[in-house]
């Protein structure tokens, strides 16, 4: 199984978030995440599909999302030659008062950045690629994390490659 | 101009001459101008029935059939037409009416998401909100529907749409910027597949459904005899190479021929045209490409690697490629073949099964009365099929002679199809007998339709082959459930003779051979439609037979 991250050029017109989400219904695939905001060109909007298969599936998904009417362009981004980012958003619980301080720390260790500090609860964002996030929330849990909300990914290839 | 005009007048500019339809409430303003146009409507009993005739007149004259249904119910009773065109890639446009702009999404009256219901199974579908937008969106609909691998497009016209007055401009052309129906077949890709194709020893040409759309007819049989190779189908691809052809083994498959089935699953090469490799073809996927090089040509760039491993793969139109072959092979002048062995041993096989495969005893037996037909039925007419035991022993038992004639529900199976598509190809080919090979349970399904073929003068052959039984059901009870039968039997009801009399038409019910032969004639000679009811032993089965999930080479033959 691979991961994989899907970048959709489309039409920027109602009802094409639904025809892609659709489609990956249909053909029984998973959408791992997804993110949409439209391009520079008001006309476009891009999708970040990422998605978890094996190559003969994502082949699959890849070809049937490039026969869609309403998608102008498909491509499968390579992660290494990407850039890939996600935003996430904890509110974790502080128990104790070295809570706060430990927290600060694992946010600065990260690059998170701090908002909503208050007696009981703390609150931290993050723009990182999803393993960065997993690996954050991984640390957090023993403090126990009372929300989580993630964006989905957004992702460009790098220029030249 | 009113949105509903602009919508007809866009239809009369795209040719339309027939529209197959049911008015209601949300369409009555299209229909409102439909009577004031030369085009001819044709009225149906239940929309399904309108959607299956406009896909019967699509397949047969590759244009986009029409059918017209209203809101809500008429909308959702062409659900089923839609996925079955779709399904097998057959060209048609249909125009549903809607409850008007402002109560979409209050659950009005007879509202139903007619465009959210129908996203699956179509093409691509419109939903214009303005009437001045009517003209392109017709265009496109056609255009998408009709190009590339065809299908089902739909427009759904709210009804205020339809009445207001717009300032209304017709294009010439339309481009749809993501949408590319056509890409040219890579040379080298194809120097590669000549090349595999050369150097295997005993390699087969399955034709399927592509053939057929693109009518890809002679130039497949010029490559088959130019390499001297056998020819196998699908059985949507049934009749893309002529079945008394000394090349031709007939459709592999479920209930494949035994010397098609046998032979494809002897060979080490094949070369796939327009297929999609579907389970009811192949059988199991991994035993059906073990040990053999696959060059697909398809249209669809979806189509390759998704049910098959491709060794080379040729995307483009599959007539477009099929020349490319030709022109390449004639200048490379190939040795003829250097798999004789190999053909000798092909014909040994299929005299072998033509000889040898058991047929059951009897007058009225499925071999015997499909062979009749056959007989009797000028070369060039068209059949459809409904779907079930009949369906596939018109595979094994009918063959046919001209090209492209022979059309049936493969994809989606739809029980019912058969004769409103056959009332549809008679529309567009009047000239022509059009025969639908039937059985009792799903003629049962669409037999409402013999108001319109009487009425609007549209006659066909209903050969109904019947078991009062829900015959493919019932085989599966005896061979896979132990003889534990339920819900099949229809205890000899309804009385088709009466029942095709009692719509103006002409009902015969037949005994024996002689009969059959003297009812057909007199079916192909009626200003009417013509139920032939020719009752069969409910125990007879449809053999050879591979069980699903096993492999072509498995096939239960008769005992």
């Amino acid at each position: 199984m691979v991961w994989a991250i899907l970048s959709l050029l489309v039409e920027n017109k109602p009802g094409i978030l639904f025809k892609v989400t659709h489609l990956f219904r249909s053909k029984n695939f998973n959408i791992d995440s997804i993110s949409v905001g439209v391009t520079q060109n008001p006309e476009f909007s891009k999708m970040t599909i990422t998605t978890i298969g094996d190559e003969r599936q994502i082949e699959q998904i890849v070809k049937q999302l490039d026969k869609m009417i309403d998608t102008i362009e498909v491509k499968r981004l390579d992660d290494k030659k990407a850039v890939y980012r996600e935003l996430v958003l904890f509110r974790v619980k502080i128990s104790k008062a070295s809570d706060s301080m430990e927290i600060s720390n694992i946010a600065n260790a990260f690059g998170a950045k701090i908002h909503d500090a208050r007696k009981d609860s703390i609150m931290l964002e993050l723009s990182a690629s999803p393993d960065q996030i997993t690996n954050l929330e991984e640390l957090l849990r023993p403090y126990d994390i009372l929300d989580i909300a993630r964006t989905g990914v957004a992702a460009l290839q790098r220029a030249g490659d | 101009m009113s949105g509903a005009k602009a919508l007809i007048k866009a239809l009369e500019k795209q040719g339309v001459k027939e529209i197959f339809g049911l008015p209601g409430g949300a369409n009555l303003p299209m229909y409102d101008e439909l009577f004031k146009s030369d085009i001819r409507h044709i009225l149906v009993r239940h929309e399904q029935s309108a959607a299956h005739m406009a896909d019967g007149f699509g397949r047969v004259s590759r244009r986009a059939g029409v059918c017209f249904a209203t809101s809500g119910p008429g909308a959702t009773n062409i659900v089923t037409g839609l996925a079955t065109a779709q399904a097998d890639s057959a060209p048609m446009v249909a125009i549903t009416g809607q409850v008007p702009l402002a109560m979409i999404g209050r659950d009005a009256f007879q509202e139903s998401d007619i465009i959210g219901i129908a996203n699956p199974i179509v093409k691509y579908s419109f939903q214009p909100t303005k009437a001045s937008e009517i003209p392109e969106v017709v265009k496109k609909g056609f255009y998408i529907a009709e190009t590339g691998r065809p299908g089902a497009v739909l427009l759904d016209i709210p009804k205020d749409v339809q009445q207001n007055e717009a300032s209304v401009e017709f294009p010439e052309e339309v481009k749809i910027r993501g949408y590319r129906p056509w890409t040219d077949p890579d040379v080298t890709a194809i120097e590669k597949a000549i090349k595999l194709l050369l150097s295997s020893t005993k390699p087969v040409i399955l034709a399927g459904g592509g053939v057929i759309i693109s009518s890809a007819f002679a130039e497949l049989q010029s490559l088959a005899e130019l390499l001297m190779i056998p020819v196998v189908t699908t059985f949507k691809g049934k009749g893309a190479f002529a079945e008394n052809h000394p090349l031709s083994l007939g459709p592999i498959g479920m209930h494949g021929h035994a010397e098609a089935n046998k032979v494809m699953s002897e060979c080490d090469c094949v070369l796939a045209i327009g297929t999609r490799f579907s389970d009811r073809s192949v059988g199991r996927f991994d035993e059906f490409e073990k040990n053999l090089k696959i060059i697909h040509l398809d249209v669809d760039p979806a189509e390759i690697g998704k049910n098959q491993t491709t060794s080379v793969a040729v995307v483009g139109d599959v007539k477009a490629s099929l020349r490319i072959f030709l022109r390449m092979l004639v200048q490379k002048a190939p040795q003829k073949s250097d798999h004789n062995v190999w053909l000798k041993h092909v014909h040994e096989v299929k005299e072998y099964w033509r000889q040898n495969l058991k047929l059951r005893p009897g007058e009225l037996t499925a071999a015997r009365i499909l062979r009749k037909l056959r007989e009797v039925m000028p070369a060039e007419s068209i059949v459809t099929t409904e779907v079930g035991q009949h369906q596939m022993w018109a595979s094994l038992f009918y063959d046919v002679i001209h090209p492209g004639t022979f059309f049936s529900s493969t994809g989606l199976g739809t029980m019912g199809w058969g004769f409103p598509a056959a009332i549809g190809a008679k529309a567009a080919r009047p000239d022509l007998p059009v025969v639908d090979i039937a059985g009792d349970g799903s003629f049962n399904m669409t037999e409402n339709s013999l108001a319109t073929s009487v009425l609007e003068n549209l006659p066909v052959i209903v050969f109904l082959v019947n078991n009062y039984m829900l015959g493919m059901v019932a085989q599966w009870q005896r061979t896979f459930y132990d003889r534990r039968m339920i819900g099949v039997d229809q205890k000899h009801c309804p009385d088709y003779v009466r029942l095709a009399e009692s719509y103006g038409a002409q009902g015969i019910r037949v005994g024996n051979l002689e009969e059959l032969g003297h009812a057909i004639k007199a079916g192909l000679k009626s200003d009417v439609a013509t139920v032939i009811d020719i009752p069969i032993d409910p125990e007879e089965d449809v053999l050879p037979f591979v069980a699903p999930g096993t492999s072509l080479k498995d096939m239960i033959l008769p005992s």
